[in-house]
């Protein structure tokens, strides 16, 4: 077992990382190159670079490996062994103190500012780590980042089944109001249209919240955990792509709605499921429910 | 209201009918406009289901109606039935029309069956929450309802088969019932075949070929004609929040119908009358477990009591308050309620092959767990 905590103090007791140099100095090619790529047209970027390039500057390039001592490397390879393996997006906020000249020799330090978690979040439990980068010229400071990233376990999912081949699901109508549930459980996870206005959690989905009539939802995912509160034991007749008996259970998720599914296993109201998905094919991912282990 | 019913008909009701729909819907209309003593070219309005697949332009061509000054459909299934009456209603109390005939007419049972999964049913997005989860069939739609009011009532299996013991009884009786001379027991209901736990075979309607047509008017106008009139006393539709067809599983409380409390206010409201006033209940009857709800919106018992409410004997012939004389959609056939507002009709004239002594008022409820609507004929 790692001691994340541990770990992280030890790697800021390190301080800075040496300062570590540009492959070149601040150069016109390459500014317009980054002008190009980014669609900026400003005429005015001839003698000083845009200071949003800062970071270019010191990049290590396609094939480049972080410096042994560079904390923010450090404390990634710390929490990928600890199985915290994941990172969907990152957050840098800099700071510019001047332009910088074409032919400036930049360097790069990087010091490890903040490790905090464990954090719960929607994507799993992580950790923020954060950074503080300082660039340089000789010895002035001339820019400086501060840098977020979280480094989370992907929530354990069940493995998705895949059904038999020929098995015909009847399959949803997809539209513009209900194709991010399905995107959702193709992604593995339950979502629950959430309004962007008043927050109102509502399933089955619609456009317009019947609360306070906004027209901007969003959605929450669902721990997907909840209760039966009632079901159906279906015996006749068949059902495409279903063997009978077979148990549909409506049940009331923790967050507060109501949502039907396939529940494997035997069922009684009042009963603690959690959602499962099911393959059916690369388009079609069904949730459905089965017995939670008691905890 | 002004309105009223004054001719009835209907084709046989089989599980074959060896014949289109269209001939069905025309000999329905036909049969029914002979009863009122009109005929076609007196025709200037029709109403039907939107489910229906006779088109009123097509039953006009068949009929020789010439022509039309009112036609509408109603949606939501067998929700619709009383709706049509509704409609109708409203049209000749408007001047829209003088004569409307309201008609359903399907081969049910020999064409396209609707205890059987609509795959193409999942098509509607509102379905996309069901369907592909493995629930497509009414049957199972209304079972989710039962076991939770099962669950806070403590009602049993036992109590939905009383009602299906009751409607076989009346049909027993009525040599137009697919049913007729075949009573059940209650032990019989209880060792009936699972279909939708908690629903057995013996909980379920038939399906059935048939039509069923009513003819429309004015009173004054049913005053030169030959049956008793049955005089429109209210008719109303209701749709509640929240609501859903047959899955409106998402409001707080799923043991009652509050459409069909809509539709209870409504009906108390415009005919003045009230639940003690109600000589004879034709209530939808597609599933048990839903009569036993309706009686409890409809106001006959309070909520959760009508399992014992039944076991008065209340529902029986010479009971309080006579359940489906003519044996209900259970016992003599399914024609989407259709032939429920017909023996409303019947109880009215005192023609019923069932008849109730001194029948005032008759209520006739639609569809259940639909989006519905409701009746009270009266006696003039």
């Amino acid at each position: 077992m790692i001691d994340i905590e541990k770990e992280a103090a030890r790697v800021a007791e390190q301080g800075e990382s040496a300062p570590r140099l540009a492959r070149d100095p601040v150069n016109l090619p390459m500014i317009r190159n980054w002008l190009e790529a980014l669609g900026d047209e400003h005429p005015g970027y001839t003698e000083v670079a845009p200071p949003a390039m800062v970071q270019v500057w010191t990049m290590a390039g396609l094939r480049g490996q972080r410096s042994p001592d560079d904390p923010l490397g450090q404390m990634m390879a710390i929490l990928d062994e600890a199985g915290y393996t994941s990172v969907v997006a990152t957050n840098s906020d800099q700071t510019y103190h001047r332009y910088l000249g074409v032919g400036e020799q930049l360097s790069v330090t990087t010091s490890l500012e903040d490790v905090t978690g464990p954090k719960r979040t929607g994507l799993g439990e992580g950790w923020f780590v954060t950074t503080r980068s300082t660039w340089w010229v000789g010895d002035e400071a001339v820019a400086e980042m501060r840098f977020r990233v979280l480094k989370f376990k992907p929530a354990r999912k069940p493995e998705p089944r895949r059904r038999e081949p020929g098995a015909q699901a009847i399959r949803p109508s997809v539209n513009r109001d209900t194709e991010y549930f399905w995107e959702g459980t193709r992604q593995g996870e339950l979502r629950i249209q959430r309004c962007g206005g008043c927050g109102l959690l509502r399933h089955p989905p619609g456009p317009m919240c019947p609360e306070c009539g906004a027209t901007k939802p969003t959605y929450l995912v669902s721990d997907g955990y909840g209760v039966v509160y009632s079901y159906v034991v279906h015996h006749h007749p068949q059902v495409p792509g279903k063997q009978t008996p077979f148990v549909i259970a409506l049940v009331e998720l923790d967050e507060g709605v109501r949502m039907l599914g396939e529940l494997d296993g035997e069922p009684s109201i009042g009963q603690r499921v959690e959602v499962v998905f099911t393959e059916i094919d690369d388009e079609l991912t069904m949730p459905s429910w089965r017995p939670r282990a008691d905890r | 209201m002004d309105a009223v019913i004054a001719g009835i008909g209907a084709t046989d009701f089989s599980k074959d009918s060896g014949r289109s729909e269209l001939r069905l819907a025309a000999e329905a209309v036909r049969a029914a406009l002979e009863d009122a003593g009109l005929e076609p070219s007196d025709v200037d309005g029709l109403v039907s289901f939107t489910m229906d697949t006779n088109a009123e332009i097509a039953v006009a061509r068949e009929l020789g109606i010439p022509e039309l000054t009112f036609f509408s459909r109603v949606h939501y299934g067998g929700g619709a039935a009383c709706a049509t009456v509704q409609q109708a209603a409203m049209a000749v109390e408007t001047g829209a029309a003088k004569v409307v005939v309201c008609y359903r007419a399907f081969n049910e049972r020999s064409g396209h069956r609707f205890g059987q999964v609509q795959t193409a049913a999942a098509a509607n997005v509102d379905n996309s929450w069901s369907y592909p989860m493995g629930l497509g069939t009414p049957a199972a739609m209304v079972a989710m309802f039962a076991r939770r009011y099962m669950h806070e009532y403590g009602v049993t299996s036992e109590d939905f088969g009383r009602i299906a013991v009751i409607d076989r009884k009346h049909a027993a009786t009525n040599p137009h019932a697919w049913f007729h001379n075949r009573p059940i027991t209650l032990r019989e209901h209880q060792s009936s075949r699972w279909i939708a736990e908690p629903l057995r075979l013996l909980d379920c309607c038939q399906e059935s070929d048939g039509g069923v047509a009513l003819v429309v008017t004015s009173a004054d106008r049913a005053g030169d004609l030959p049956n008793e009139p049955a005089h429109v006393r209210a008719a109303t539709q209701g749709s509640g929040p929240g609501q859903f067809t047959m899955t409106s599983y998402y409001r707080d409380d799923l043991t009652g119908l509050p459409e069909m409390g809509v539709v209870a206010r409504g009906l108390w409201e415009r005919s003045g009358i009230g639940p003690s006033d109600v000589d004879v209940a034709v209530l939808y009857d597609h599933f048990t477990p839903f009569v036993l709800v309706q009686l409890e919106e409809l106001g006959f018992c309070g909520r959760g009591e009508a399992a014992d409410f039944v076991r008065t004997g209340a529902l029986e012939l010479d009971g309080s308050l006579p359940l489906n004389p003519h044996g209900g959609q259970l016992g003599e056939a399914y024609l989407h309620g259709m032939n429920g507002i017909a023996e409303g009709v019947r109880q009215i004239r005192g023609t019923a092959v069932n008849q109730v002594a001194n029948v005032d008022h008759v209520l006739v409820t639609a569809g259940t767990g639909v989006p519905t609507s409701g009746l009270v004929l009266g006696r003039g």
